[in-house]
């Protein structure tokens, strides 16, 4: 699996990217293997204040519906709108396909680099 | 397959309209349509043709072996059918005077009192019309105790993550805070992390017990005690009540209120051969919230959330219930649940030859493969299994379901099959086994008998086409 190593991530299985003060958010390419193809998103709207480990967006496969959990506490500052429209750019590629941007940040929960996230997706199996 | 609009052809309806039995009034003209309606044009025989085959591609539990867990699919015996027929019960209208249907209503107490009496709880209302309506109707209680008591405060409901996923989706539409709570690794509820999770703020806990993965929590008494020291309300999920029917009830385990699916537990028509019914059930401390019926119940407390439905519910699957449990007493009920636990461990054992388990320990009523291991190594998902049992001429168990079980398989046998087609299940667990050994590649075409192969799901799900397109 290709986690890219510039770039954060959490047991729950989503992956963060900071640029100077606001932290981009997305599901990793595990996540979306493991939901399958991705048929809804529900995005968070500008301006939401979010809390570390709580709901930020949720998502919905043909499976299940799963949240999206914040890594972060903030302010919402932009959605990817586009993937109300085509929510498959999450399976085809997880690690382009941003949910949301948050900036304010005051809280980051505990990530993991690519190498140990790795190494958590194999204790877990 | 055809549509029956595709069917039409100018000229060839029939307009069958009786005479009207009731004066002819004439409607303000605001309320009359601009434009002829559009409804097909199929002669008589042509219909009844159209859905003769329609529902030969339909599978029923009247098809076959219908294990899907978690749904309690069980057998809807004919003698409700008669009884539900019956002119008393059919040829009624819901607005006309009270007084003249005594009958209905009397079925209805003795509906609700046997219901209270299955599940310990000491009043019911029989106005939902499902399951997760019921849950929705559950929460709207706990929501007004807490507000009579001037305690809005409390607005945390713990939802465990085996849950079914109406339970959070309920609990929000009522306006609480979801708050998930991990299980254990067999599924039960977590108590060190029930304990952390409890506050001044709690409203309460939902919980199915036996649970989503089909065993009983052991630590039930300990659960709701937390629950209720902590000053919230225990929910009960009844979906899984058909395991422990006439043995121990909801309300002695410490729950105060129930929903129950009567399509599920009481043998009447369930999916496509619905409408459902989801009776909800509380402690005395609830009563006085619970939804009444404005005619039927004109001096109903003044406390009540109001009227959750039209008229009195489901009526008609409210007789089918009670057809049920007069035909089986008591005894018959503890029996009916008691065969419903025999069975699906004697098809578990089977069936485990070939499939590994996701809990490997006696269940309750269902239990739960485990594909993952066989998805690594051969490439075959749950999905292709299920795929591949249409082709054994089986309805497919509940996939992905619990979400905490990684391809998971669900099966839930029910009372109602005999021993033959438990063995007859497990033999075609064993056919497909060996096709995943011999030739895995083949898994991934089934089904190839049924009228439809794979639906393109991904496509329906994104783009769905919910009614006739007109040109």
């Amino acid at each position: 699996m290709n986690n890219p190593e510039s770039l954060m991530y959490t047991k729950s299985h989503e992956w963060l990217h900071r640029d100077g003060d606001t932290y981009e958010i997305g599901i990793t390419d595990y996540a979306q293997s493991e939901l399958g193809d991705i048929v809804f998103i529900n995005l968070p709207n500008v301006d939401d204040e979010v809390v570390s480990g709580e709901a930020l967006a949720d998502v919905e496969s043909v499976k299940a519906v799963s949240d999206i959990l914040s890594p972060v506490s903030g302010t919402v500052v932009e959605v990817n709108e586009e993937l109300l429209d085509a929510p498959e750019k999450i399976n085809e590629a997880p690690y382009h396909a941003w949910i949301a941007r948050i900036s304010s940040v005051t809280d980051v929960l505990e990530t993991l680099t690519s190498a140990q996230y790795e190494e958590f997706l194999k204790q877990e199996e | 397959m055809n549509l029956i609009f595709e069917l039409s052809q100018p000229g060839h309806g029939t307009e069958y309209f009786p005479q009207s039995d009731v004066p002819e009034i004439a409607l303000p003209e605001n309320l009359l349509r601009k434009s002829a309606l559009r409804l097909p044009e199929v002669s008589e025989v042509d219909v009844s043709r159209h859905y003769s085959r329609l529902s030969k591609q339909a599978f029923g539990v009247n098809s076959g072996f219908y294990p899907l867990g978690s749904c309690t699919m069980k057998y809807n015996p004919r003698v409700n059918e008669r009884i539900a027929a019956l002119p008393g019960f059919s040829a009624v209208h819901p607005l006309q005077p009270a007084d003249t249907v005594k009958g209905c209503r009397e079925v209805m107490d003795q509906a609700k009192e046997l219901l209270c009496a299955v599940t310990g709880m000491d009043g019911m209302t029989l106005q939902p019309a499902a399951g997760a309506h019921g849950e929705f109707v559950g929460m709207l209680l706990i929501k007004k105790y807490f507000d009579k008591r001037g305690q809005q405060h409390r607005k945390k409901m713990l939802v465990p993550d085996a849950a079914h996923g109406t339970n959070p989706a309920s609990a929000v539409m009522a306006g609480f805070d979801v708050v998930n709570i991990p299980s254990c690794e067999n599924g039960c509820v977590d108590i060190d992390a029930l304990k952390a999770a409890l506050d001044d703020n709690i409203a309460g806990l939902m919980l199915t017990n036996p649970n989503t993965v089909g065993l009983f929590d052991p630590n039930i008494l300990e659960i709701t005690q937390l629950v209720h020291a902590a000053g919230g309300l225990c929910y009960y999920d009844g979906a899984n009540l058909n395991a422990i029917m006439g043995r121990v009830r909801p309300g002695d385990m410490g729950f105060d209120v129930v929903h129950l699916n009567l399509h599920k537990t009481f043998s009447t028509p369930h999916g496509g051969g619905g409408p459902g019914s989801g009776p909800v059930g509380c402690k005395q401390a609830l009563i006085a919230f619970l939804p009444h019926s404005r005619m039927y119940e004109p001096d109903a407390s003044e406390d009540s959330i109001g009227q959750v439905r039209a008229f009195y519910g489901n009526f008609a699957i409210v007789v089918r219930a009670l057809s049920y449990i007069f035909s089986l007493g008591a005894d018959g009920m503890r029996e009916a649940s008691e065969t419903a636990v025999l069975n699906a461990n004697y098809l578990m054992h089977q069936v485990a030859k070939y499939f590994p388990l996701a809990f490997d320990t006696i269940c309750m009523h269902e239990f739960i493969l485990t594909l993952e291991k066989v998805k690594q190594d051969k490439g075959v998902s749950a999905l292709d299994v299920a795929k591949a049992l249409l082709d054994e001429g089986m309805h497919p168990p509940t996939m992905y379901f619990p979400l905490i079980v990684h391809e998971a398989l669900m099966l839930e046998p029910t009372e109602t099959e005999s021993r033959d087609t438990l063995d007859e299940a497990a033999e075609a667990f064993k056919r497909i086994s060996e096709t995943i050994n011999s030739n895995p590649e083949r898994l991934h075409e089934s089904p190839v008998t049924t009228p439809i192969g794979r639906p393109d799901e991904v496509a329906a799900a994104r783009n769905p086409v919910l009614r006739y397109q007109y040109e």
